[in-house]
């Protein structure tokens, strides 16, 4: 399971890095939160991407949300089945849900992100 | 496709050559159409419209509209935030022939009386805000922010600070905030709120800076609490060299109580279909007017009514924006809001908002031993529950209660708002309520509380009792259906 090599935001994001590249989706917490998702707004190809920015919306029958950049980059893929499935995002969070990946900047850290130990303790404390 | 409310739809029932209203004999030479209009503007098809008598049409109507819930129904406790009661005589006033029956283009001096009324509620606003002066162009709460926000960029680069790009907005404002302020060309900055509900003062000094352009602040605040640190607030965004904006979609719970500009703001909007009882709610249209300092004055959507020898004239303040609608706004809107303050009086408003607010706490007090209250403080005319102990325990969440609210013929809250409660609930009753409509309310809560202990699944289910049940509000969303086709 890929689930345990990933990392998390506070804000409910993961991020599985693979090399330079950091594939980002959002949590089986958040997908349950916000209930059945109709909307993705992607970001584009080539997009430079702020850490902490808003970088991707999420709209579900409850809120309309922002998905922040756990990581610093340039965005190099999206996850183009969602703009006709987004349903994927509750159906499968962690995998087909997948929203995109970013070419890691230089010099990142990913000091500041949980493990799924520590997320699992975070969410419960939510 | 078949409507599912039991009520067919007008295509449904239309018979062909069945007519509701027939032309007289033509009594002037006929003209083939194709002469009087180019070929390639008119269809080449009949237009395929239902076929169905007068009675057939009102029938269908009026069936539909009982299908409805409103205030004018039963209770409905979105509150001032969406609608609250129109007084009738509100109507009455609008539809005086004086004001229905001018014209926009009328040279001023025809149209003194509606000059005057403009002129006089401006100056109420004004009062009631402790500010200035007022526009009451823009068309809703929304364009009111978006006009405050460029009045401020205005004053900004005429004082040579243009640079100030940051809006900042607390993290329980309503969505139209950010988005203004990102229409308007500013950046968003959120400042979290505090263990009381309110904005975190020492997070807000720590924001502030070269860059602040003003802060947006509802107060009340969305949890329905008042900010008790406004002034502190209103020093710290002022020092930096930024301006206060008051969204009024809660001042509700002021009216002759706080006036927003004693407590330090600079522009001020009104919702006139919230706080004076204009129709809204899908029936609109909306008026959102602002009331600013005596500094901003000058930036002022352009034309104003200004009094010069006793004639109400129409000016362009010296460095006004331009104009943000056409004319002069929404005319009778201003009209039901005008006759709704001078029904009620200085004394009279005040008594709405006591009332507003004495409702509130008094169903706050109520409830909140069997739901979860975030802040657990006096509340002013609208109050957030969660639906959390019903989530952990039992596994029914807010929008299954809202859901079984129905069933008690109830409309139900809004819910999911404001984000940084969960599960939310934001009950606002407003002050037309009676005792016994508010106890009926507390004790549908209460049955539905029981409910979820011992009949989860009947309220994961509900509705049960109304026209249509359960929505698929994903599918609604994705696959809208707009409008009748032909199978």
């Amino acid at each position: 399971m890929s689930e345990k090599r990933m990392l998390f935001t506070k804000d409910h994001e993961w991020v599985l890095v693979e090399g330079t590249i950091a594939r980002i989706g959002i949590t089986e917490y958040a997908q349950n939160e916000l209930g059945d998702v109709v909307f993705v707004d992607l970001p584009t190809v080539g997009d430079t991407v702020e850490e902490g920015e808003g970088f991707a919306v999420v709209e579900s029958v409850k809120a309309v949300s922002d998905v922040y950049a756990p990581v610093g980059g340039t965005v190099v893929k999206v996850n183009e089945e969602l703009e006709s499935s987004p349903e994927l995002i509750n159906e499968s969070p962690f995998d087909q849900g997948w929203i995109a990946e970013i070419e890691i900047a230089e010099g990142t850290q990913l000091d500041d992100l949980m493990n799924a130990e520590e997320y699992k303790a975070f969410i419960k404390e939510a | 496709m078949t409507s599912k409310t039991g009520v067919p739809l007008l295509f449904e029932i239309s018979s062909p050559g069945r007519r509701g209203y027939r032309l007289p004999e033509l009594d002037v030479p006929e003209v083939p159409v194709d002469e009087l209009i180019p070929t390639e503007y008119l269809r080449q098809q009949e237009a395929e419209l239902p076929e169905v008598s007068e009675l057939e049409v009102v029938r269908h109507f009026t069936q539909l509209s009982r299908l409805n819930h409103g205030v004018d129904v039963d209770f409905y406790p979105l509150g001032s935030c969406t609608m609250k009661y129109n007084p009738r005589v509100n109507e009455d006033m609008a539809s005086l022939p004086g004001f229905t029956a001018i014209h926009p283009y009328q040279p001023e001096e025809t149209v003194q009386g509606a000059l005057e009324l403009m002129y006089n509620l401006g100056t109420y606003l004004a009062e009631l805000s402790g500010l200035h002066s007022a526009t009451l162009q823009p068309a809703a709460g929304a364009h009111g922010e978006l006009t405050g926000l460029w009045i401020i960029k205005a004053y900004h680069e005429a004082n040579g600070e243009g640079h100030r790009n940051e809006i900042i907005v607390p993290d329980s404002a309503h969505g139209t905030n950010p988005a203004s302020a990102m229409m308007a060309n500013y950046k968003v900055v959120e400042v979290p709120s505090d263990e009381r509900g309110g904005v975190d003062v020492a997070a807000l000094r720590k924001l502030v800076g070269p860059k602040t352009a003003g802060l947006m602040l509802t107060n009340p605040n969305t949890l329905g609490l008042f900010d008790e640190n406004i002034c502190a607030i209103a020093e710290i965004v002022h020092e930096a060299g930024g301006l206060l904006y008051y969204d009024g979609a809660n001042a509700n719970a002021l009216m002759g109580i706080v006036k927003p500009g004693h407590t330090g703001f600079d522009v001020v909007h009104y919702n006139l279909h919230k706080t004076f009882s204009t129709p809204h709610g899908g029936g609109g249209p909306g008026s959102g007017p602002i009331v600013v300092s005596e500094q901003l004055a000058p930036f002022l959507p352009w034309p104003v009514v200004a009094k010069e020898d006793g004639r109400y004239v129409l000016k362009r303040p010296e460095k006004s924006i331009g104009r943000v609608k056409s004319f002069y706004g929404h005319f009778s809107v201003l009209v039901r809001a005008y006759a709704y303050i001078r029904s009620h009086g200085a004394e009279g408003l005040r008594q709405v908002s006591e009332a507003a607010v004495v409702n509130a706490n008094y169903l706050m007090h109520h409830l909140k031993s069997l739901y979860h209250l975030p802040y657990d403080r006096h509340c002013k005319h609208e109050f957030v529950l969660s639906g959390k102990l019903q989530k952990e325990q039992h596994g029914v969440r807010t929008l299954d209660i809202a859901k079984r609210l129905l069933d008690y013929g109830v409309h139900a809250p809004t819910i999911y708002f404001p984000l940084n409660v969960d599960e939310a609930l934001m009950i606002e009753p407003t002050e037309t309520e009676t005792k016994e409509t508010l106890d009926a309310f507390i004790a549908a809560m209460r049955r539905i509380a029981e409910e979820a202990e011992n009949d989860p699944e009947s309220l994961k289910s509900a509705p049960h009792y109304t026209p249509v049940r359960r929505l698929d509000e994903a599918r609604a969303a994705r696959q809208p259906i707009l409008r009748w086709k032909k199978e």
